[in-house]
C-alpha cells in the first residue's frame, strides 16, 4: 500500500487488482450457486423431502387410498409392542451411551498414561471395532452368542458356572444388544476423549501439582471442565446414532425373542417392509423425530456458543 | 516394558529425592498396560474368533471340543466362498457400490463445501448449518418414505429401481455427502484467507484455486473424507436389505446374512468367512491409512 501512494504505476496496479478482486465478487454468488446445486438437489429431494413424505405417508390407511388423520398414531398407542419398543429404546440407548462414554473416558485414560511413541500401536488395536462393518462383527457375536455351541458357555463351563442364555432369554438378550453396541461405539468415544486429553495444556496439571490437588481433585477441577464440551457433543452424537440403531439388533435378535428387543429402527423394518404395512412402518419411525430433534438442537447450541467464544 | 524397567532405576539415582514418586509413577504404567491388554482382548475377542472359526471345517465347528483354538485348519470355507459365483456377484457388487458412491460424493461434497467456506453468499451460512442437520438424520428416519417414493417412481416411469443394485447409488450419498461436505467445510475454513487471496490476485479463476490450492492444501482431509465414505458405503446394511431381495442385486453384508444363513441352518464356518472378508476391505485400509482415519473421525464432531 505504501509505494501505490508513492508511484504513479503503483497506483494503476492496485487499482487493476482492486478491480479483478471486484469483478470476481461480483461473478462469485452465480459460481458458487452452481457449485453446491448438486448438493442442494441431494437434500432438498433425498432428505427433506423423504422426511416430509413420511409425516404424509403416516396419515394414510394401510393400502395408502384414503387419509386416515392420526389413526396410525392412535392405533399405536393402543398396541402393547408400541410401549416395549419405547421403553426398549430408551433402555438400549441411555444404557450403551452411557457405559460407551464411560469405558471410552477410562481407555482414554489408560492410552495417555503410555508414553506417547507406544499410544499410536494402543489406539490402533483400540479402534478396530469400529472400523469393521457393524452387521460383520455383529455376526461374529451371535456365533459367540450361539445357544449350543456358544464360546463363552464354554469358557464359563470350564471355571464352574452353568451356562447363560444370551440371546434365547429377554433380559439377557437385551444385555447382549447393549454390549454389542458399547462393544462398536466405544472405540469411538476414546479416540475422542483422548484427543480433548491432549488438548489440555500440561501447565494445568502442574500447578494443579504445586498447589497439592489429589487426584479426584484434578480430575473434577481440571481434566473435565477442559473436556466437558467433547464429552458433551459426543455424547450428543452417540445418543442420536444409537437411538436410531438398526444393524446390531437385526442381526444379533431381530427382535425377538417376543419382541423383547425391538427398537424404533426394527420394529418399523419389521412393520414397514416385511410386514407391508408401509403407513404404519412411517409412523413407527416418526416416532425417533422428537430425540432427534433434543439432540440436535443441543449440538447446534454448543457449536454456535463455542463458535462465539473463539 | 523390559525399556521402561531398565530406564526406571537410572532416574531414581538421578533424582534420589523423588524416589517414591518415580515408583509409584513405574506401578501407574504397569496397571496401565494390564488394563489396555484387558480391553485389546475385549475388543479383538469377534475379529479373532472370526478368524478362529473360518479356518475350521464343519464338523469340527458341531464337535464339543475346545472353541477357541483350530485343531485342523483348513482353508476349505476361504476356497468355497471365493469361487463361488454368488459371493464374487456380491463382491463386485459392493466393489461397484463403493467406487461410484465415493466418487460422486466426492464430486459433489468437494465443490459445495469450498462454496460454502470461501464463497459467502445469500443463504450460505444456513446451508452450511442445513448440511449438519442432514448429517444427524439418520437413514433409519428416510428408508420407509424412500422405500415409497421409489415404488411410485417405478409406477410413474416403468423403470424398475427397486431390487437393482443400482438403486444403492441413489441412495448411500444421502449419507455420504453431508458429512464428508461438512468435514470438507471445517478443512477449506482453516487454510489461511491469504492463500486464495493471493491465487485470485494472480488472476486465478474459482476452478483453479479449487484444483490448485485448495485441494492440494487440504488433502489429508481429503483422504479421511475419501477413506469415511468408503467406509459407510462399504458398511452399509438397511439401505440394500430393504430395496434389493434377488439374490443378484445384494451387495456383501446383506448378500453374507441373507443367503448364508438359511432357516435356523447356520454354516458358520462359511459365515465367518463370508464376515471377515466382508471386513477385509475397511480393515486394510485402515491398517494403511490409520492416522487420515482417525483425523476423519475427530474432526467430523469437533470442526464447527
Amino acid at each position: 500500500m505504501v509505494d501505490t501512494a508513492i508511484s504513479s504505476a503503483g497506483i494503476e496496479r492496485g487499482r487493476a487488482t482492486q478491480s479483478r478482486l471486484k469483478a470476481w465478487r461480483g461473478r462469485k454468488s452465480t459460481i458458487a450457486f452452481f457449485m453446491t446445486l448438486p448438493l442442494i438437489v441431494l437434500i432438498a429431494g433425498l432428505v427433506l423431502y423423504p422426511a416430509l413424505y413420511a409425516i404424509h405417508l403416516a396419515t394414510l390407511n394401510k393400502r395408502m387410498t384414503e387419509f386416515v388423520g392420526l389413526k396410525n398414531f392412535t392405533f399405536l398407542f393402543t398396541r402393547e409392542t408400541f410401549w416395549m419398543v419405547v421403553k426398549q429404546s430408551c433402555i438400549f440407548a441411555l444404557t450403551a451411551v452411557a457405559f460407551k462414554a464411560l469405558l471410552g473416558f477410562i481407555i482414554a485414560h489408560l492410552v495417555h498414561n503410555v508414553p506417547v511413541n507406544k499410544q499410536r500401536r494402543w489406539r490402533g488395536m483400540l479402534l478396530i471395532p469400529w472400523v469393521i462393518p457393524a452387521a460383520m462383527s455383529t455376526l461374529a457375536w451371535l456365533w459367540l452368542f450361539d445357544p449350543s455351541h456358544s464360546a463363552f458357555n464354554w469358557l464359563l463351563e470350564k471355571v464352574g458356572v452353568s451356562p447363560v442364555p444370551w440371546i434365547g432369554d429377554a433380559y439377557w438378550a437385551r444385555f447382549c444388544v447393549i454390549l454389542v453396541n458399547v462393544w462398536i461405539g466405544s472405540p469411538f468415544f476414546m479416540i475422542m476423549y483422548l484427543a480433548a486429553l491432549k488438548s489440555v495444556p500440561e501447565q494445568l496439571y502442574e500447578a494443579a501439582k504445586i498447589d497439592g490437588a489429589t487426584w479426584w481433585q484434578t480430575m473434577r477441577y481440571v481434566t473435565l471442565p477442559m473436556m466437558r464440551n467433547i464429552i458433551a457433543i459426543t455424547a450428543l452424537f452417540s445418543t442420536i446414532v444409537t437411538f436410531a440403531n438398526f444393524d446390531i439388533v437385526r442381526v444379533l435378535t431381530r427382535g425377538d425373542p417376543l419382541d423383547k428387543t425391538h427398537v424404533f429402527a426394527t420394529w418399523a423394518f419389521r412393520v414397514g417392509i416385511e410386514g407391508g404395512d408401509i403407513p404404519l412402518g412411517a409412523s413407527v419411525s416418526l416416532f425417533m423425530v422428537p430425540i432427534l430433534t433434543i439432540g440436535a438442537i443441543l449440538i447446534l447450541r454448543d457449536i454456535n456458543r463455542r463458535g462465539n467464544e473463539s | 516394558m523390559t525399556t521402561i524397567t531398565s530406564r526406571a532405576p537410572a532416574a531414581t539415582r538421578a533424582a534420589p529425592k523423588y524416589g517414591s514418586m518415580k515408583n509409584e509413577r513405574l506401578w501407574a504404567l504397569r496397571w496401565s498396560y494390564f488394563f489396555l491388554t484387558l480391553f485389546v482382548i475385549f475388543f479383538l475377542t469377534p475379529p479373532v474368533y472370526m478368524l478362529i472359526t473360518s479356518l475350521k471345517g464343519s464338523r469340527e465347528i458341531s464337535s464339543l471340543e475346545n472353541p477357541w483354538w483350530v485343531f485342523n485348519p483348513t482353508l476349505e470355507n476361504y476356497r468355497e466362498l471365493i469361487f463361488s459365483p454368488q459371493f464374487q456377484t456380491f463382491f463386485i457388487n459392493s466393489s461397484l457400490v463403493a467406487v461410484i458412491v465415493v466418487t460422486t460424493t466426492m464430486l459433489i461434497s468437494v465443490p459445495a463445501a469450498f462454496a460454502l467456506s470461501r464463497m459467502k453468499f445469500w443463504g450460505s451460512a444456513t446451508l452450511a448449518t442445513g448440511v449438519f442437520l442432514t448429517y444427524l438424520i439418520p437413514e433409519t428416519l428416510l428408508f420407509i418414505p424412500l422405500f415409497k417414493m421409489m415404488a411410485v417412481f417405478n409406477d410413474l416411469t416403468g423403470i424398475q429401481v427397486l431390487n437393482k443394485w443400482w438403486v444403492n447409488l441413489i441412495l448411500y450419498p444421502t449419507l455420504t455427502v453431508p458429512f464428508c461436505t461438512w468435514i470438507m467445510i471445517g478443512y477449506f475454513a482453516s487454510i489461511p484467507k491469504e492463500l486464495d487471496e493471493a491465487a485470485i490476485i494472480d488472476g486465478a479463476t474459482w476452478m483453479q484455486t479449487l484444483t490448485k490450492i485448495f485441494i492440494p492444501v487440504a488433502l489429508p482431509g481429503l483422504i479421511a473424507a475419501t477413506i469415511f465414505a468408503f467406509t459407510v458405503s462399504w458398511a452399509q446394511f438397511l439401505y440394500p436389505l430393504a430395496f434389493t431381495t434377488s439374490t443378484d442385486q445384494l451387495v456383501l453384508p446383506v448378500g453374507i446374512i441373507t443367503t448364508l444363513i438359511k432357516g435356523d441352518v447356520f454354516n458358520w464356518g462359511q459365515i465367518m468367512t463370508g464376515a471377515l472378508l466382508g471386513a477385509a476391505p475397511p480393515l486394510i485400509l485402515y491398517a494403511f491409512l490409520m492416522d487420515y482415519y482417525i483425523a476423519g473421525l475427530t474432526a467430523g464432531a469437533t470442526k464447527g
